[in-house]
């Protein structure tokens, strides 16, 4: 395994060639990750990784794109799809216009899944989906909204789990091992890099889905994205997050109102 | 290989297994009143989804507390911990836990491979660590990973394993401290810390 400390001047030399500060994740699953990027690159000792971040031009690229996590899936978690179905979007629709952000959209999915329901709740019209990542790569294949087209079978016994009644076949259109997802969907989706390391909120919104990103952050830095977010939530806006993860260690934890047990909290202050 | 072995200094003890470890872990599980300060991770292969039905399963067999395994938990002696499906468990230095959606290793998510390496990484000598039945060869590589970094290896004796691959496999490809059957298994986890 690499060394605390050879991960530690790995950090500091991506920070000072690239400007990515990758300072805050968690160091056990980051180690991994480099450990993947060593076996991806053929790299054998650490000197060619740190050679490679100096002189090789797009390198940068490659590394935030294999450092990075983007395992996703459509209505991942079926029943906190369901809550959101049930009990969020109806307190969406009283609004005369929905922002809704998705902080490490990764390849979309998650995005596409919040629009089918907006679309069935007859609010697409009237709201606005923000989805960013870190990672250009993975959103320039949201942008194009095409999906594997093995995972569909899963991702239709996924949208039947979270509620949903209609044909999930008219979502999309196959076509060589791909299913694209009607433009109809994509058209309030507006993509864009961002950094939740570094960069600063850009709007104000009444939902954030955040879900299986900060597991990849350490405390220290959790903290500061849920300072982020409860600065970019409208007044009773709503926070989502993945199913293990928890506001609890952070310093915003009562400012928020957790819904029964589920990973949803409401900005009550 | 001596029956049993009293460990000390042991802060965490790790249990990896799959098919048919489950069934040793009901039968363990009732006879231990507490663990002597030290924490007890559990790392099952599993379908995903089902989190509720074995923390439910294993929580009426035992008096000791199961702590919720959610992002950055710390690590705390005396409580059991549950791998959840569908996550890498994962140890950071200031002993809390963290979970992981990374791909599969070995087929699995959790891994035993990736808890244990992790593990060996944080505790070093203060881990021990026993793997059970299983058809995966998972659990083997972290086993030498926690011997390498000084912790104490066992590995559940083939023949009295439901599936005797994972266990025969880990045995063939390093060498574990101690090879027990289920009593044996016991009463090694009964003696961690009891010495003055
Ligand atoms: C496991 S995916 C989660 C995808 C989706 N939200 C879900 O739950 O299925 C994590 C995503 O977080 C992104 N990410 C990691 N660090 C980030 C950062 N500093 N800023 C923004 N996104 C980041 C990764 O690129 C990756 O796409």
């Amino acid at each position: 395994m690499i060394s605390d400390r050879e991960l530690e001047v790995l950090i500091n030399e991506v920070f000072e060639y690239y400007g990515y500060d990758f300072s805050g994740y968690s160091k056990a699953s980051l180690k991994r990750r480099v450990e993947r990027l060593y076996q991806i690159d053929g790299i054998s000792r650490f000197s060619d990784v740190l050679s490679k971040i100096r002189s090789e031009e797009g390198y940068v690229k490659h590394l935030v794109e294999e450092i990075t996590v983007n395992v996703t899936e459509m209505f991942r978690d079926p029943l906190f799809y369901k809550l959101l179905r049930e009990e969020i979007v109806p307190v969406l629709a009283t609004k005369p216009f929905i922002r809704i952000w998705h902080a490490g959209c990764s390849t979309g999915e998650e995005v596409y899944s919040m629009a089918i329901l907006l679309k069935e709740a007859n609010l697409l019209h009237k709201s606005l989906l923000y989805a960013t990542d870190i990672n250009s790569v993975v959103l320039d294949t949201a942008k194009r909204g095409l999906f594997p087209l093995r995972m569909i079978k899963q991702y239709a016994e996924n949208y039947r789990l979270s509620g949903g009644s209609e044909d999930f076949s008219d979502y999309y259109t196959a076509n060589y091992g791909l299913a694209k997802f009607s433009c109809e969907l994509n058209e309030k989706m507006v993509f864009s890099q961002h950094n939740l390391v570094s960069d600063a909120s850009f709007n104000e919104f009444d939902l954030i889905m955040c879900r299986n990103v900060l597991i990849y952050f350490d405390k220290h830095l959790q903290d500061r994205v849920l300072r982020l977010f409860d600065s970019s939530l409208s007044c009773l806006g709503y926070l989502a997050l993945g199913t293990k993860e928890t506001i609890k260690f952070s310093t915003v934890q009562d400012k928020f109102q957790q819904l029964n047990r589920e990973k949803i909290w409401k900005k009550v202050k | 290989m001596e029956e049993s072995k009293i460990i000390s200094g042991c802060k965490a003890l790790l249990i990896g297994g799959s098919a048919g470890s489950l069934e040793v872990l009901i039968e363990v599980l009732p006879k231990l009143e507490q663990l002597n300060s030290f924490a007890l991770i559990i790392v099952l292969h599993r379908k995903s989804g089902e989190d509720n039905l074995l923390e439910n399963l294993i929580s009426i067999k035992t008096p000791i507390p199961i702590m919720e395994v959610e992002d950055k938990v710390p690590v705390e002696p005396g409580y059991i911990y549950i791998a959840p499906s569908d996550y890498h468990l994962l140890f950071e230095k200031d002993e809390t836990i963290s979970l992981d959606t990374s791909e599969k290793v070995n087929y699995s998510r959790p891994s035993i491979d990736v808890a244990f390496e992790s593990a060996a990484d944080v505790y070093g000598p203060s881990l021990a660590a026993i793997l059970l039945s299983g058809a995966n060869a998972d659990g083997t590589a972290g086993l030498q990973a926690i011997k390498e970094a000084g912790g104490v290896t066992v590995v559940q004796k083939p023949d009295s394993a439901e599936v005797a691959y994972m266990p025969g496999y880990a045995i063939e490809n390093m060498s574990p401290d101690f090879v027990l059957d289920i009593k044996q298994i016991l009463e090694f986890v009964k003696n961690i810390n009891t010495s003055k």
